[in-house]
Formats: C-alpha cells, sequence, structure tokens
C-alpha cells in the first residue's frame, strides 16, 4: 500500500488551494532551478531509470520518447512540448483533478520536460469541457509567469521557456496526437499519417512531442526525490506510482494514486469501500477507459493493475479508468453505448472507422434486443476484426476492442438473447 | 537508390519513393482511391494496404510509407487480399447500387475494384446512407450519396486550383463534402474534379444522363480554346461530340483542362453555318455553292491581286496553309492574324515564343507578369507558375490586380514600369538563377512595350546558355499569345508590318476571314468579306459571303501551341450540313479562279505543307533561333495602363460564346447572376 508520504499528488482532493503559494508550501517550485542545472541530458535518464511509463494509454516510455527529439535544434525549427490534457477517455477524469487541484505540478513539469527536450515553448491543449480547469490553469500559468518561473529565464535558470494553453473544442479525437497537433495549428481535427512521427515533424512542421498530462506532472517529484525511489513501486517494466480513477457499482467512486500493479482486489477494498453488494455481485470490469476490452469478474480480481498484467488478460491498463459493473449490468447493452461513442467520435478520414462504427453500433443495438441471428456474432467479430489494425490511428482499435471483449467473454449471453427473442417470434406466430 | 524486395523479386528504386510506387514498379497492381500522382498522400481510403517487413504486424498503407533499404514488401499474402477485402466491404456498405443510371459506369474506379479485390455477397443489412445533393456550379453535378470520401477533389481545389471551394464538413460517418455554402465553383479548373472522382459524386452537368461510356467513340484530339494546346480526347456518338477529356501530357497540360476545354463542345452543335450565304441588298440569303463561287471568283477577277486574309484564333495549320497558297496564286501575301491589331515585331519567332517551355516555368525562381493575366490567358500555364510559386519563386506583376491564386507582388498598372522596374523587382531578379519574363497581349497592344520588355533580356540576363554543369539553358523571355493558331500562324507569314492597320491601308478589293470573328471588319467597307468558318457569329455577320466550314472536331489538323510545340489533332465527327474543311473549300475556289492549287486531297495537302515548312512535320517543339531584333526604344508614357485582351473567361471565341453550359458559367461565376435549381 501507498504511504502517504509517498504520494505524489497531495492535494488531489482539494482540501488546499491550487494556487502558487500552496503549491510552494507543498513543495513545488522548491529550488526548480537546480533541478535544471543538472543538465538535459541528466534530466532525460533520470526520467528513463525511474522507469516512468506514459500515463496516457498507451504506455510508451516516457524518456526514451523525450531521447528522440533533436538535441540541437536546427535555426527555424524550434522543439516543442504539447501536453494533453483533452481527457475525453469515459471512465477517465485524472487529469481533470490534477489541473483542477494541483495545476502548478504540471506547470513545473513543463518547464523541467520542456528543458530537458529542448523545447522553445510548450502547449497545453486542454478539453473544451473543462471551462473552470482552463480557467484555473490559465490563472496558474499567470502566477508561474508573474513569479519569474515561466518566460524569459524561467525560474532564474537562464533558460527561456513559454507556456501556453489552448482550448479544444470538444472532440475526442483531438486527444490522438497527431490530431491535436492539427488542431492546435487550427484545422480540422483528424491524425496524421505516421510516419513521420511528431518527434521528426510535429507541430508546423517542428520536432514536436506529446505527453499527458500525468506524465509531466510526476516529473518534478521524480526528479526531486530519485529515479530509485520511483521505480520502487509497481512490478519491473511497470514502476511508479499511479492515478486510478474507479467509477461504476462501489461503493465509494474515486480518484486514488496508488502504487502500480497494486491488485484489483486490494485496490477497490482499500479504497472504493467495495462493489456495490459484495464481490459475488462483480459482473466485470473495464480497467482502462472505455477503449480496452472489458475483464470478467474471476479474470480480474487477484490481477495486478498494471500495464503488462492487464495486458495477459487481454485488455490494458490504459488511462486506469477502472469502469466496474456488478451483476445488475446489461452487459450488452453498456458495450453497445460505448459503440455509439466510437462511432460519434470517429472523425470520417479513413474507411475502416468512418463506415466500421457505424455498422458496429448498429448491428450491436439489434444485439441487445437479441434482433439478429447467431451467425451475425460472427460476422460482427470479422468486422471488428476488419477495422482493427487498418486505420490510420488508434480509434479503429478503440472501437473494435470493447466489442472483442464482449464476444469473447459474453457470446453465451448474446446467443441466449437471439433464441429467446426468436422464441416470443415464433410462440407468437403460432 | 534504396533496394526492395517486392513479393521476393529484389528492385532499385528512386530515393524518396514510396512502397506504392515501388509495387508498381514491380509490375504489382495496387489498388486504390485516394491515391494520386498530384496530389499531396492522404491515406485515408486504406485499399492499398500491403505487408511490409520490418514492421508493425498489421498491414500498412503503401501510398504513404516511404521505400527502405531492404524492405520486404507482400502485395499478395491472404493477410493483405482480406484486408482489401474489409476496405472495399466498408467503402460498399454505404455505397449505392445505382451503378445502372449512374454517368460514371463503365469508367469506375469503385466498380472495376469491386470486380477485382471484392467479397461477391454482402454482409451488411443495415439502411444504407443518404446524402443531399450540394449544389457546385453549372459543370459539376452531385450525388454525395455515392461519394466515398477520398478527398482527391478537395485537394486538387486547395492545392492545383489554389481555390478552397471544397471541403468536408461533419464528422465519422456523418462527414459530407461540399462547396460550404452552396454557392458555384469559380474556379476555371473545377472540372477536373469531375475526372478525379472515382466514383460517381461528382459527374459532368452537362453531360450527365447523355451516353455511356461504352457507346462513345474516342478521338486524340488539341484544344483550340486557348494557345496551350491542351491535348484531349473528344468522346462522340455518331455525329455528336458528347464531352472533351484531358489527355495526359506531361510536357503541356499534366491531366488537366479548364472548363472552356471541357465543355465547349456543346457549342459545336448550336449556331452553326451548315450552308453558304449570300448579302444581298444589305440581307443574307442562303445559297448554293455555285453561286457563291462564282460571285467571289468575280471578285477575284476584278480585284487584281489586291486580295487579303485574316485567320482566326481557332484555326489549322493546313487551312492556313492552302488560304496562303491561294492568295499567292492570286498575287497577294496581305497575311494577318491578329485580329485585334496588335503590331508587335516578328522578324525573330524566338522573340515571341514562350521560351521557357509550359514545363519549364515551373522551375522558375522569380516572375515578372507583364500585362498579362495567365489565369484566363493560358490557365494551364498559370498553375505551371502556381507552383513555381509554391516551391518559393517570387512573382510579380505589371497590371490591374487579379486574383492568380498564389502570392502576387503588384508592382502597379503603368507599363512605363518596365524601364524603371522597383529594386524588390531588380534585386530578386538579380538572385535569381531562372529568371522569367512573361508578356502578354495587353502589354504587346502598347507601342514600346515589347523593346522595353526585350530590354529586359540583357538587362537581367533573361536568356543563359548551358552551363558546364551540365544543366540546361535557360530562356527566360516568354510571350503569352491566346489564339491556339498565332504561332502556327507566324510561321507561316500571317503577320504584315504593323498589323491589321496594314492591311485596311491597302484597302483590298477582296477579304476572306478564316474563322475570324475577333476583327472590326467595319474598316474593310469597301472589301468583299468572305467568311469561311463554322459559327455564325460576328464575322458571319459582317460578311458579304458565307462559306460553311468545319470546326477543330470535324477535321484533321496541325496547332502550333505558344510554346512552339507542333501537335496533330484528330477528326472526331463529320461537319454539318454542307460544311466542308475548310481546306477543300479554299481548293474547290482555286479552280472556278482559274488557279488550282496543288493538292487534290488532304493527304498531298499536308504533303505540300512539309515541304515547304518542314517544322510542321515533325510534333514536339520547333527550334527557333533566338536573335532578339533591334527595336526603337520608344518612350511609353507615365500611368500607360494594361488591359487585358480577355474580358470575359467563358465567352472568348465563336464556339464558346454558342455553349449554353458557358453561356450560364459566364453569367453565374463572373457576373454573379442566380440561377435557382428546381427542387429535384
Amino acid at each position: 500500500m501507498l504511504e502517504d508520504k509517498d504520494r505524489i499528488f497531495t492535494n488531489v482532493y482539494g482540501f488546499q488551494p491550487w494556487n502558487l503559494k500552496a503549491a510552494q508550501t507543498r513543495g513545488d517550485w522548491d529550488d526548480t532551478k537546480s533541478l535544471m542545472a543538472r543538465g538535459q541530458d541528466a534530466i532525460i535518464d533520470e526520467i528513463k531509470a525511474s522507469g516512468l511509463r506514459g500515463r496516457g494509454g498507451a504506455g510508451f516510455p516516457t524518456g526514451m520518447k523525450w531521447s528522440f527529439m533533436p538535441k540541437e535544434p536546427a535555426p527555424g525549427r524550434p522543439n516543442f512540448l504539447v501536453i494533453n490534457a483533452d481527457e475525453s477517455e469515459p471512465g477517465s477524469c485524472k487529469d481533470r483533478e490534477i489541473i483542477r487541484h494541483d495545476p502548478h505540478k504540471l506547470i513545473e513539469g513543463a518547464l523541467l520536460a520542456g528543458f530537458a527536450m529542448r523545447a522553445r515553448a510548450g502547449y497545453i491543449y486542454i478539453r473544451g469541457e473543462f471551462i473552470r480547469e482552463a480557467q484555473t490553469l490559465e490563472a496558474a500559468v499567470q502566477e508561474a509567469y508573474d513569479a519569474g518561473l515561466l518566460g524569459k529565464n524561467a525560474a532564474k535558470s537562464g533558460y527561456d521557456f513559454d507556456l501556453f494553453v489552448h482550448r479544444g473544442a470538444g472532440a475526442y479525437i483531438c486527444g490522438e496526437e497527431t490530431a491535436m497537433l492539427e488542431s492546435l495549428e487550427g484545422k480540422k481535427g483528424m491524425p496524421r499519417l505516421k510516419p513521420p512521427f511528431p518527434a521528426g515533424a510535429g507541430l508546423y512542421g517542428c520536432p514536436t512531442t506529446v505527453n499527458n498530462v500525468e506524465s509531466i506532472a510526476v516529473v518534478p517529484t521524480i526528479l526531486r526525490r530519485g529515479a530509485s525511489w520511483f521505480a520502487a513501486f509497481g512490478r519491473e517494466k511497470n514502476e511508479g506510482t499511479k492515478l486510478f480513477q474507479i467509477s461504476g457499482h462501489v461503493n465509494r467512486p474515486c480518484v486514488v494514486e496508488d502504487a502500480m500493479s497494486v491488485p484489483f482486489r486490494e485496490l477497490i477494498e482499500r479504497h472504493a469501500g467495495g462493489i456495490r453488494g459484495g464481490w459475488d455481485n462483480l459482473l466485470a470490469v473495464i480497467p482502462g477507459g472505455s477503449s480496452v476490452p472489458l475483464v470478467p469478474a474471476e479474470q480480474i480480481i487477484d490481477a495486478p493493475m498494471d500495464f503488462d498484467g492487464l495486458r495477459d488478460l487481454g485488455s490494458g491498463l490504459g488511462t486506469a479508468a477502472v469502469i466496474v459493473m456488478d451483476k445488475s449490468t446489461d452487459v450488452v447493452k453498456a458495450i453497445s453505448r460505448i459503440s455509439y461513442f466510437y462511432k460519434h467520435e470517429s472523425c470520417g478520414q479513413c474507411t475502416p472507422c468512418r463506415e466500421g462504427t457505424g455498422w458496429m453500433w448498429r448491428v450491436m443495438e439489434r444485439l441487445v434486443e437479441g434482433n439478429a441471428e447467431i451467425h451475425e456474432i460472427d460476422t460482427l467479430w470479422d468486422v471488428t476484426k476488419q477495422v482493427e489494425g487498418h486505420t490510420i490511428c488508434a480509434l479503429g482499435d478503440a472501437a473494435a476492442w470493447p466489442i472483442q471483449g464482449l464476444i469473447r467473454h459474453y457470446r453465451p449471453e448474446l446467443e441466449r438473447r437471439i433464441n429467446e427473442r426468436r422464441g416470443q417470434t415464433l410462440e407468437a406466430a403460432e | 537508390m534504396p533496394k526492395v524486395k517486392v513479393d521476393g523479386v529484389e528492385i532499385e528504386v528512386p530515393q524518396g519513393a514510396t512502397v506504392l510506387q515501388a509495387c508498381e514498379q514491380a509490375g504489382k497492381e495496387i489498388p486504390r482511391f485516394c491515391y494520386h500522382e498530384r496530389l499531396a498522400i492522404a491515406g485515408n481510403c486504406r485499399m492499398c494496404l500491403v505487408e511490409v517487413k520490418p514492421g508493425p504486424p498489421k498491414p500498412q498503407a503503401s501510398c504513404a510509407l516511404p521505400a527502405a533499404e531492404g524492405q520486404e514488401i507482400f502485395t499478395m499474402t491472404p493477410g493483405v487480399k482480406k484486408a482489401r477485402e474489409g476496405v472495399m466491404e466498408f467503402l460498399l456498405i454505404n455505397h449505392p447500387l445505382d451503378c445502372p443510371i449512374c454517368d460514371q459506369g463503365g469508367e469506375c474506379d469503385l466498380q472495376d475494384q469491386a470486380m477485382a479485390y471484392g467479397r461477391g455477397h454482402n454482409r451488411f443489412g443495415e439502411n444504407k446512407r443518404a446524402v443531399p445533393e450540394k449544389y457546385m456550379g453549372p459543370v459539376v453535378k452531385t450525388f454525395m450519396t455515392r461519394c466515398i470520401h477520398c478527398t482527391r477533389c478537395v485537394r486538387f481545389m486547395e492545392q492545383v486550383a489554389g481555390v478552397e471551394e471544397i471541403g468536408a464538413v461533419n464528422r465519422g460517418e456523418n462527414m459530407e463534402i461540399t462547396s460550404y455554402l452552396e454557392k458555384a465553383l469559380t474556379s476555371e479548373l473545377s472540372g477536373n474534379v469531375v475526372d478525379l472522382c472515382p466514383v460517381g459524386a461528382l459527374v459532368s452537368k452537362p453531360y450527365s444522363f447523355e451516353a455511356r461510356p461504352w457507346e462513345l467513340r474516342k478521338v486524340p484530339a488539341i484544344d483550340v480554346m486557348d494557345a496551350v494546346g491542351t491535348n484531349i480526347r473528344l468522346d462522340s456518338r455518331q455525329r455528336e461530340v458528347m464531352r472533351a477529356l484531358p489527355r495526359l501530357n506531361e510536357d503541356v497540360n499534366e491531366e488537366w483542362a479548364h472548363d472552356k476545354t471541357r465543355h465547349a463542345v456543346d457549342g459545336l452543335l448550336r449556331n452553326r453555318l451548315d450552308r453558304p450565304w449570300l448579302r444581298e441588298g444589305g440581307k443574307l440569303r442562303a445559297a448554293g455553292w455555285d453561286e457563291a463561287f462564282a460571285r467571289i471568283a468575280e471578285a477575284a477577277k476584278k480585284a487584281k491581286g489586291k486580295v487579303a486574309a485574316i485567320a482566326g484564333d481557332l484555326v489549322d495549320a493546313e487551312t492556313l496553309y492552302a488560304a496562303k497558297a491561294l492568295l499567292a496564286s492570286l498575287g497577294s501575301d496581305l497575311l494577318e492574324g491578329r485580329q485585334t491589331g496588335l503590331a508587335y515585331d516578328v522578324s525573330n519567332l524566338a522573340a515571341v515564343n514562350f521560351n521557357s517551355t509550359i514545363a519549364g516555368i515551373e522551375t522558375a525562381d522569380a516572375v515578372l507578369l507583364v500585362g498579362t493575366n495567365p489565369r484566363w490567358e493560358a490557365s494551364l500555364v498559370n498553375t505551371r507558375i502556381r507552383k513555381a510559386a509554391k516551391a518559393g519563386a517570387k512573382v510579380f506583376a505589371i497590371g490591374p490586380e487579379v486574383d492568380l491564386t498564389y502570392p502576387v507582388e503588384w508592382i502597379g498598372d503603368d507599363l512605363s514600369l518596365l524601364s524603371a522596374l522597383p529594386k524588390a523587382v531588380t534585386d530578386a531578379f538579380g538572385a535569381a538563377q531562372r529568371p522569367a519574363v512573361i508578356v502578354g497581349a495587353g502589354a504587346l497592344k502598347v507601342p514600346g512595350a515589347q523593346a522595353a520588355s526585350l530590354a529586359l533580356v540583357d538587362a537581367f540576363n533573361l536568356v543563359r546558355p548551358s552551363a558546364g554543369s551540365g544543366q540546361a539553358g535557360w530562356n527566360g523571355y516568354n510571350v503569352l499569345h491566346t489564339a491556339a493558331a498565332r504561332m502556327g500562324g507566324l510561321m507561316l507569314g500571317y503577320a504584315q508590318q504593323g498589323g491589321i492597320a496594314s492591311l485596311v491601308e491597302k484597302a483590298p478589293k477582296l477579304v476572306f476571314l478564316l474563322g475570324a470573328d475577333e476583327v472590326d471588319l467595319t474598316s474593310f467597307g469597301g472589301s468583299l468579306k468572305v467568311y469561311i468558318g463554322h459559327h455564325g457569329d460576328r464575322g458571319a455577320h459582317g460578311a458579304d459571303v458565307i462559306l460553311p466550314g468545319a470546326a477543330y472536331s470535324e477535321k484533321h489538323g496541325i496547332y502550333v501551341n505558344l510554346e512552339g510545340r507542333v501537335q496533330f489533332s484528330e477528326k472526331a465527327v463529320d461537319p454539318p450540313g454542307d460544311a466542308r474543311e475548310d481546306w477543300s473549300i479554299l481548293r474547290a475556289l482555286s479552280d472556278l479562279v482559274g488557279k488550282p492549287l496543288p493538292f487534290d486531297n488532304f493527304h498531298d495537302l499536308r504533303g505540300a505543307l512539309f515541304r515547304d515548312h518542314a517544322e510542321f512535320g515533325h510534333p514536339g517543339l520547333v527550334t527557333y533561333e533566338w536573335g532578339p531584333p533591334k527595336l526603337e526604344a520608344e518612350k511609353i508614357a507615365k500611368g500607360t495602363s494594361v488591359s487585358y485582351p480577355i474580358t470575359d473567361f467563358y465567352l472568348t471565341n465563336p464556339i464558346a460564346r454558342s455553349s449554353p453550359t458557358l453561356q450560364r458559367c459566364s453569367a453565374e461565376i463572373l457576373h454573379g447572376q442566380e440561377f435557382a435549381e428546381a427542387a429535384e
């Protein structure tokens, strides 16, 4: 169990004010200059050593991502840091809490990360619906500017770094890193083809790294307390602490920081007050936000909550947005609703996603009622496979996986509904 | 030069090639919808998926993936086949099954690729999507339900036409291609989106429901709407030309054609001269060939050598040659083709040629436009200049400001600036490796402007011999003509010192108007005017004798474009009614005046032409020896403004003026007239 002294986000519940003064009493902005004085490569090495993996869902090692940036930016082609605060994944709500209550962790992290990757400026792309959060963030950035922590000679380090807050307009797809860059440039938020990757040609064609809010916000603490401290939590290759967002049929839904690899049962018991109606009432869990496949109760109860542990269950940690479903849930309807979400949020650029998400959702809607043929389940499976891996960005995969999870684990339920309805119709006909 | 393996066969591909290009080079067909050689890569249709090693274990879009050393590409594995079938299925689930009534049917990429790469059955039981039609103006008709969202049209308008008038709105399966406010597209190149559209979503409005592609006879021809010499294909059914489509020619039009080229063909059926006419008592009456010829023969006898010929803008070299021969037999060489009175010096043809060549102007790094609006005078030269501008060339212009679709620095509407260019221009030209000056008819009209522009040749060192480094020579002095017949006419001597005015001075008794419709006939009051042409336009209205000739689609012909490129055009259909091919009219007439011309068929005519002017016999660029005339510098008064030769892009010649489509284009796009569409 994570002790209070090891928490990074000490104000995630907002018991103290978010402002600079309060943040400084919590240890933020404490001698940032000396952290920067260690040098850019030393910071990257420290982050590499900490084992920090990207907190946005894909889990790519953050330090390695930074090291892809050019060490000496070409004249006229500065490096950029873009921070992804377009938190739109259903179930996810950690970045919002960070920005609401601890924005200076993010801003200090942005300076340190930006410095390490030789970025001239950083952009925080914040979700359009986060109105109060954007106001807080803008005010916090202004505080930092006023205190000389950003801008020219940021935090008296001798390094110039600007940080801008950019508000999105509420499209889920703009959380995809290249769509975010398009949106930042003022274009329609549609993912770009890769290669070239953002580290080669990103924002305005310049080298760019896109990081999640949480990945950036933990950086100052890692540098202060050392990579080995951070790496002491969790299993190998899944080190660190993590904000878990527990929602659904638990007694006390919450956002909580705990060590990686904490077993699911412990996470729920300790922080969420257990499953509604007891552990026997647990049906299934979506462990990482709507885009990962669900895991049935018996498989997840003792599983470690980390990237590799959940991958072994055919799911993923994603953003650690744990959606708990008890036995009162109509699991088919739940997945159908998720399908609708992806149909609604598909950008329409590439064929499999544009056409496939609508098709999948329509079949799902009929499966909820059982208004289908048994073989359509196989067709649906095939369609999800035709979408998965054939699209420009990962939204196609995200739309396909929940349905694949459903068919993999709940095919008998789907067939039961079909047979039941068919029985009714036959009866009525007689 | 990376080496890659395509299905086990190792090939070497050029640096920067994509995997798709590598596969093509290896002879593998890769299906595609969104990819187009001349447009930026979109990678959105996902039809071109192949498997690539090394790489992620999922199929890759080959159009967007760079070919790299040591890659192994697989185009025929079960995985690739399944991926293609999957994408094909997705494209078809919302595509309507209206192929039998679709104009694209028979020449549809989606049909062809569904045959080759699709599954044979349908698993989609839901309702198909329906999308309302979008209004895109007089030339593009839309059936947006058929759209597969490849975005070729969007990219064309943005990247080639330079007018951002088509875009996509909404997301996901609700995404729609639209002209935003449903106004008519204003680009003169908008018809190209019809060719680019791989399905029947954007189709030609005048051609809609007119014909099926397999009914059409296809003939390669040359467009005469401007001096570019766009390579076209005329599709005809029986006696009617149904449509004109561009053919690929990298040196001339790439694969584009402007809307006038495409849609003038419906003017070929209207307002035609299909029998001879005679003017009697100030009124025209229908006549027979014998009567008409008799009247001309009589006048020719009386004229005693005071005979002139004025060539129109659309005439082929054979007609020009035959008329020249007829006049020579009557003892005259009063030939002129510059109908609007231009009188520039033609003693050196290189000095009135587009020397940089159409493809070459793309590589210019500084361009000065002198009294020309290339967007209207030669739209496909304009797209080349646009390419140069996109590649970093500075473009300056003298003349009234117009939108050329790329950034232009307008230095003023004052031709006297030619001898006092601002520093920005001289600096840019001083630093340029491939500087180009383009002089238009709007400038050449002004006395002294030709001399002043030729003076720039030395000032900016526009003509550079091939450097030692193997770079080809560069000639940056260009004249931009507007008439398809111009260069051919100049080569055959259709130019008098002093232009038309000198012809008027000589007061000819008999004037042949070879499709000349732009000339001011009032100054030939005392002459018998014989109009040989195809449309009842201005020239015919002022003529005393009208002999019905053939339009460009109705005769074989040679045209020389503005860069001096000899091109052969073929005959698609017969002339209507009593109309005859122009050369045969002149040949018949020569019998009646008692000086029979020495050719009895078209073959002999071409033989004679090639004998006298060998350069017409060789398709391709004619080499004109560079030797600009020493012209007397004539002071251009300060504030001499330019008027461009074309005031209405869509109505520049008798065929275009007779076309209802182009009349409507002119009214709607240029004159802002509203056309309410009946609700369908």
